[in-house]
Parts: structure tokens; sequence; C-alpha cells
């Protein structure tokens, strides 16, 4: 059984359709990349299943049970991090203070901490510091490390490359190979270098479809279909 | 910026104000007579406003209400003084005490209930539509101002003040009210009950992190409405107790109290910056002490003067002195 399956979900926005029917199954393990075009609806799909807008009744489950419809909160206390576009982080607040909010009861987990440590030293560094002051790589980690300091079993993360430094975009991709070996990770990426060097398995989605779903492999070597379905992406990006 | 943040930054403007009117006024027993005026109308202007700006820190909610919310509490508060009469003009400070005591958490408990009922029943229904909210709360202001025009009549009510805030402490040639100096501690004691609050517990943290970005604290697994309607009853309840203190202030109060406070309330949560308490206790303090100061030096500058003060303070700061930090 997947551990998240997307049937049938549409999302209307106002007054707008942006997703019309999009499906996919995201098995456990690993990293699941969903690719596509600007406004191709990657970052509607990720909203909708964290109930930050409302997808379709009966379209989304998670370990079998339907949580379309539910609270955002609700959605996330089943398992579910969110790291979105624009990191949500909470620019006032102390690095400390993001990461106290992320935790279950306000204490933390050492090992865990420890480990977050390991991944991003820059956190214990400016542990003190006010969030703002932080570099937009900075950022991206703490916003990354807020998702992982309790157990989750899937973190939803919206193009974390976005506007990174090459060098800070490779630590990045190190810590994900090795948060995906516990937790799986949905990630929505533009990067498509990024993105192939962590899928395992993948979907495409355009114009509010899902046009292509299959394995990483198989997609790196049918170039023929990267030309067809991300051609548009890769020239703007 | 960054200089002027270092070293306390726009926090020493209400310092600068003083200074300058020092220069002006001449006469110290007079300055220090108006500051003390205007640092006590500051803290219970602060009581009246700092609802308002968490309320629209946190749920981009516009309360034109709120100021309800501080008539109810003046009349309450009036209401409770005037039937323990006997014992504020007891010379017992103990009698006098509990009076007070009694009419303020009237005003506060009447207050926060107030506050539950209009966030059901009023606000919650017009969420994230601030056409319909700036609509509906002005009409629930209209209604309260008629709710209190038919319980306690349209003539003006007489506040009777217990018997050991009367009077003036001689400091030099100056003589500062002892009331204004009771007004001026307490708010500032609640400043920093609230402080505390939001600054070292959970909760405040929950607030903090709300008012800056609601999606985001929601993804993290928590229910933000709840945490709002405490906050709106605190508010409120905070509001409610302003207008107690500020009908023992003015001494005689009419229905029109709430429209009058509504207009200064809302300029000092722009001057200071939505969503901030710190901004908001800055806002005040300095709205309270340029009416204070022009009204002694322009008497007929005084209303024009928080206008423009609000003015120069926004084309320097649009987003006002000491806003929340928001990342959208």
């Amino acid at each position: 059984m997947s551990l998240l399956s997307i049937q049938n979900m549409d999302v209307s926005i106002g007054q707008y359709s942006v997703l019309h029917g999009v499906t996919f199954d995201v098995p456990e393990g690993g990293v699941f990349v969903l690719l596509g075009r600007n406004g191709a609806g990657k970052t509607t799909t990720l909203r909708a299943i964290m109930g930050l807008w409302q997808p379709s009744p009966g379209s989304v489950s998670f370990r079998g049970e339907q949580i379309a419809g539910m609270h955002t909160s609700d959605i996330a206390k089943k398992g579910i991090a969110f790291v979105p576009e624009n990191m949500g982080i909470f620019g006032g607040l102390t690095v400390a203070e993001n990461m106290v909010l992320a935790t279950a009861n306000g204490k933390f987990d050492q090992t865990r901490l420890k480990r977050v440590y390991e991944l991003f030293p820059a956190l214990e560094q400016f542990w003190d510091k006010q969030a703002w002051s932080l570099s937009g790589g900075q950022k991206q980690m703490l916003a990354v490390a807020r998702a992982i300091i309790e157990p989750r079993d899937l973190i939803l993360i919206d193009e974390p490359t976005k506007g990174l430094a090459p060098s800070i975009i490779a630590a990045m991709g190190e810590a994900f190979r090795e948060i995906s070996a516990q937790t799986t990770i949905l990630l929505v990426e533009q990067n498509f270098a990024f993105a192939k060097s962590l899928g395992r398995d993948m979907a495409v989605i355009d114009d509010g479809r899902v046009v292509h779903t299959g394995t990483m492999a198989d997609f790196v070597a049918d170039t023929e279909l990267q030309n067809r379905l991300l051609s548009l992406s890769m020239e703007a990006g | 910026m960054g200089m002027l943040d270092r070293f306390g930054g726009v926090f020493w403007l209400p310092v600068i104000l003083a200074i300058i009117a020092f220069v002006l006024i001449g006469a110290p027993s007079s300055w220090l007579t108006l500051t003390v005026a205007g640092l006590s109308m500051g803290l219970m202007i602060f009581l009246m406003a700092s609802g308002l700006s968490l309320v629209f820190g946190l749920m981009d909610v516009l309360n034109f209400g709120h100021s309800a919310f501080v008539s109810f509490g003046a009349f309450v508060a009036a209401s409770v003084l005037a039937y323990f009469g006997g014992w504020l003009g007891s010379d017992s400070i103990l009698l006098n005490s509990l009076a007070l005591v009694f009419a303020i958490a009237a005003a506060v408990v009447f207050g926060a209930a107030l506050g539950w009922f209009f966030e059901r029943v009023i606000v919650k229904p017009v969420y994230s539509d601030h056409l319909r909210q700036i609509l509906i709360t002005m009409g629930a202001l209209i209604v309260a101002e008629q709710l209190i025009l038919a319980t306690w009549g349209g003539s003006p009510v007489n506040v009777p003040r217990p018997h050991f805030l009367e009077g003036a402490i001689i400091v030099g040639n100056s003589s500062l009210e002892v009331y204004r100096l009771f007004a001026f501690c307490l708010g500032a004691l609640v400043y920093g009950g609230l402080f505390v609050l939001l600054n070292r517990t959970r909760m405040g943290l929950l607030i903090r992190a709300g008012v800056e970005n609601r999606e985001m604290v929601e993804a993290l697994g928590f229910k933000i409405d709840r945490l709002f309607i405490g906050v709106f009853m605190l508010g409120s309840a905070l509001a409610a107790m302003g207008g107690a203190m500020w009908a023992g202030y003015e001494t005689i109060i009419t229905p029109a109290l709430g429209a009058e406070m509504m207009v200064i309330v809302f300029i000092v949560v722009i001057i200071g910056g939505l969503g901030s308490i710190q901004g908001t206790l800055l806002g005040a303090i300095v709205v309270a002490l340029m009416q204070n100061y022009v009204g002694f030096l322009a008497p007929k500058l005084a209303l024009a003067s928080n206008m423009i003060l609000m003015m120069v303070i926004l084309l320097w700061r649009p987003y006002g002195l000491a806003p929340a930090v928001k990342i959208k």
C-alpha cells in the first residue's frame, strides 16, 4: 500500500479551477519528485494535501485514511510536515523558538536535536539569533529542520533550492538524502539536475493534470519525454 | 536603520518628544505635570488599543467595534462605583480599594464575556473579508451605543472616584494628580504582564508566531481559532479595563465615549505598527504626550496634532514604528 494516495483530486481557488483530477501514489520511503512547468499546479497540489486549499472530498488518503477535508492542524498531527515555498519561517522569533514550536510538547528529543545540528551546523551557531537575520540558505535549513525535529512519516517540500547558491544546494541534497532514509519526502522541484539526483519515483504535472508518472531512472533515460514535458521550464529556468 | 535600532531606535521617540517640549514650554513645573498626564493617558490608551492590535495582527480582523468594549467597561465600572458610593467616601483605604477592585473586575469580566459573544456571533462569519468586517463591526458599534443609551440614558453620568485616589501630590511647583499616577502604574503592570505572557510562555510564542504567519502555525499542528478566541477575549477585557480607568479619569462620561476613543485608538495602532504590543505602547505614549504638549502650547492645534503626527510617521515608516515581523 502506498503511503499517500491522491485520487482524482480537483482543487478550485475562488472561481478558478486549478487542478483537474490529479492522481498519483507516493510509496513509502525515499524521495518522490513532482515536476512541472511554472504555474502547472505543483504548489497547489502540496497545499491541497496539507489542507491549506480544499481538495475535492475523498481524494487524499494517507496510510489508507481519508484526510481530504480535515483541518490543516489535524493533518499535521497525522505525521505530515510542510516546508512551503516561502519557507514559513517566523522571522521575529529566534531559531530556538522556531524549533520549539515544531516540537509536540515544547521539549526537544536530544537525539533528534543532535542530528539536526549535524545536518545543519549553522543552526546551532545561530540558535539564539532572530530568524529574519539568517541568510536564505540558513532559513531553508531551519524550515527543513523544523520538519524533522519530531518523527514524521511524510515531509512535503516546495522548491527548496530556489534562489540558493550551488554549494548550499549540494549540502541541501546531502541532507535530503539522509533524511529520506527514515522519512518519505514529497519534493516539488524546478531544478531538474537536483531532482534527478534525489528522486526514486516521480510525476509530472502540466496545466493542473498529471501527465506522466514512473521511476526517475526511466524518465532520465528518455530524453525525448523530458524535452516534451519539461522543455518550457528548462528554457525559463 | 541598523545603527538606530542598535541603540533602542524608535523607542527613544517619547524621550526626544519630551526634550523638545521641555525647551518649548520653558517652565519645568508645567512640563512635569503635562508629562505625567501624558504618560498616564498613554497607558490608559495602551490598555484600550492593545487588543485591537493583537486581533488585527493574529487574525487579520479589522474590528471597528472595538471601542464598544471601552464604553461598556466605562459604564459598568461607573455603575459599580456608584453602587459602592458609601465605601468610596469612607476614610478606610481597604473599603476604597475594594470598591475600586470590584468596579475594575466587573468591567474586565463584562468585557471578556462581551468579547466572546462578539467573536462568535459577529466576527467569525466574516473572517478574511475586510469590507464585511468593517461594515458589520461598525454596525455592532452602533447597536452597542444604543444599548448603552437605553441602559444608562443619554445624560452624562458622573463617575465617583475612590477617596484615596483624589487630590494631588506636590513635587516642587508641579501638582501631580494621584489618579493619574495610579493609572500609570496599573497600565505599566498590565504591560509587564502582557510582555511576560507573550515572551515567556508557550501560548505567547504561538500568538507571536500566529501574528506573523497563521498558516504555518496550523501546518505545525496547532488550531489557531481557539487561540484567537482567547486573544479576542483578552483584548476586549483590557479595552474594558481601559474604559473603566478612563471613566475615573474623566469623571463624567457619555455614550459617545466609545466613538471618541475609537479615532485615537486607531491612530495609536497604526502609528505603533500592527500586531506588536511594544509598538502599541510606544504609539500610545507618543500620541498622549503629543496631545498634552500641543494642548498646552497651541490649544487650537490639539485635535490636528495627532493626525499630523500619524502622517509624518507613516511617511517615515509606512508600517508604523515597531510592527510585528510579517513574512508572507
